[in-house]
């Protein structure tokens, strides 16, 4: 038997055949790869991912594709640093950063989940991809789509600015900017999707696509010595990430690689964009969409797939979820890279903000191994920090200017 | 006949309306609830509208009007 046993319904149940499908038919619930782990356990080990490629596909046997990787096959396995000077400012113990902001080719997780989507893309013939984005996915599918020679259609509302278009441009996918608001936009790609026979990445490749986030919880278990951390913090955009780092921990334990897993799971949202902590502070089950207004534009989804099993696992794993505004975002960024060199985009931010945050408030014990999922690189979102990084200091072409200069910053410092 | 999967959530002082029953009587569609959540203030429904794909378009526009939000039933795609 393969890997693959097909699609199963999250809600009702209901088992699909492993195809472009991504919502139940009987009850609307959104679809979900079903594994065969009986056959997984047979062929993994501990020895048979350590031998495996240097890059997410070391991971292969858990992910939904049935032939050998084709597209991505760069992506992952980034470095988990041990942030120990963060740790101190923040006032832990063993802190950990996972930092995707390096993640091949283009600089965020995005590449994880797209390079699984490509490849099963390719494994079911299309030779179209396509995606919605304002960022990081756009970045992705269209960077993915040219080393694999497909032809890739981007959709963006058609007030972007122009330096996000320009990354998307440079690898030639055809990109199409929608005259409408979001909510225009969004349903208008929901319709394309259904009526033309492409891979849109995060509609009808959803459920192969959001397995590709697994592969961080996968690679937090191994660098980390084969052992789940105490507390982990993930940012929440769709939800997908937080509740696919959990499955990827508990596919772990359930395959006897790693002992018990005890992992809070703990989620971050920007203040102007929190629909799913705005659910956990209340105690309400489901979530209420808003209208983001955040400065953290790659979590601004007012409306979340996957908001409602992000605030389940949280619920079930002990975690908590916590905001941070604009400020306090611009803050995490900053605290990040004077402490660990490290240049985040804005989701980074809101991770480090939150954080502290749950430090602070006792929720993240000191001893606590911890790990912060830093997601995507500072380079994509600059006019952020602009107004925070200062000036350089200017002096004429002489030493005794520069020692005079020296002397005042000195005098200052002290 | 075409058909259309949306996901509608009700704000509060909403959820006492029967925006269902109304669309349905306004406009050329079938109205069929396959899941919902709804509590005394508030609530979702998912929903699936079958008519002509001009009708469905207005019941869409309808439901909005009536001040309940419409999504798609993959909720926000753009990420």
């Amino acid at each position: 038997m393969a890997k693959i046993k097909g699609l199963k319904c999250r809600e009702c149940k209901k088992e699909y055949p492993a195809e472009p499908l991504h919502v139940c038919e009987f009850c609307f619930g959104p679809l979900e790869v079903n594994y065969n782990y009986n056959e997984i356990r047979e062929a993994l080990s501990r020895d048979t991912i350590t031998q495996g490629p240097k890059s997410l596909w070391r991971y292969a046997a858990l992910l939904p594709v049935e032939g050998p990787p084709t597209v991505g096959l760069h992506g992952g396995l980034t470095p988990m640093v041990k942030a120990d000077r963060l740790a101190r400012a923040l006032g832990l113990d063993a802190l950990y950063l996972k930092n995707d902001t390096v993640n091949h080719p283009t600089l965020s997780f995005k590449d994880r989940v797209v390079a699984v989507a490509l490849t099963r893309a390719k494994e079911l013939g299309f030779d179209t991809v396509a995606c919605a984005s304002t960022g990081n996915l756009a970045n992705s599918v269209s960077a993915h789509a040219a080393q694999a020679g497909l032809n890739c259609y981007v959709f963006i509302p058609s007030d972007l600015e122009a330096a996000k278009i320009l990354g998307n441009l440079i690898y030639k996918p055809r990109v199409v900017a929608v005259e409408g608001n979001y909510d225009d936009v969004n349903r208008l790609c929901s319709e394309i999707a259904s009526e033309y026979s492409w891979a849109f990445v995060n509609i009808n490749i959803r459920p192969y696509y959001a397995e590709g986030s697994k592969t961080l919880a996968y690679e937090t278990a191994e660098q980390l010595g084969w052992r789940s951390p105490d507390h982990v913090v993930v940012p929440i955009a769709s939800g997908s990430l937080l509740t696919k780092i959990w499955k990827g921990l508990k596919e772990f334990e359930q395959l006897e690689l790693i002992p018990h897993v005890k992992t809070r799971v703990s989620g971050a949202q920007a203040e102007g964009c929190s629909p799913v902590a705005e659910a956990f502070k209340v105690k309400r089950d489901f979530i209420k969409p808003v209208k983001p207004k955040t400065i953290a534009k790659s979590l601004a989804i007012g409306n979340p797939a996957d908001g409602y099993y992000a605030l389940k696992t949280v619920k079930e794993t002990g975690g908590s979820i916590e905001t941070a505004d604009d400020p306090e975002i611009v803050d995490g960024i900053t605290l990040l890279a004077e402490t660990e060199g490290i240049f985040a985009e804005t989701a980074g931010g809101v991770t480090v903000a939150v954080l502290k945050k749950l430090v602070q408030q006792g929720k993240i014990r000191k001893g606590d191994v911890t790990v912060a999922y830093i997601t995507g690189h500072g380079l994509k979102t600059q006019e952020a920090v602009m107004q925070a990084v200062g000036e350089p200091v200017r002096i004429q072409p002489s030493l005794t200017s520069f020692e005079q200069t020296v002397k005042n910053l000195k005098r200052r410092n002290d | 006949m075409a058909s259309m999967k949306v996901h509608i959530t009700f704000p509060e002082g909403k959820i006492k309306e029967p925006v269902i029953y109304q669309i349905g009587q306004k406009y050329k569609v079938i109205t069929n609830i396959r899941r919902a959540d709804v509590t005394e203030k508030t609530g979702w429904v998912d929903l699936e509208l079958t008519g002509d794909p001009k009708e469905i378009e207005r019941a869409v526009e309808g439901l909005k009007k009536m001040g309940v939000i419409v999504d798609p039933i993959e909720r926000n795609i753009i990420e």
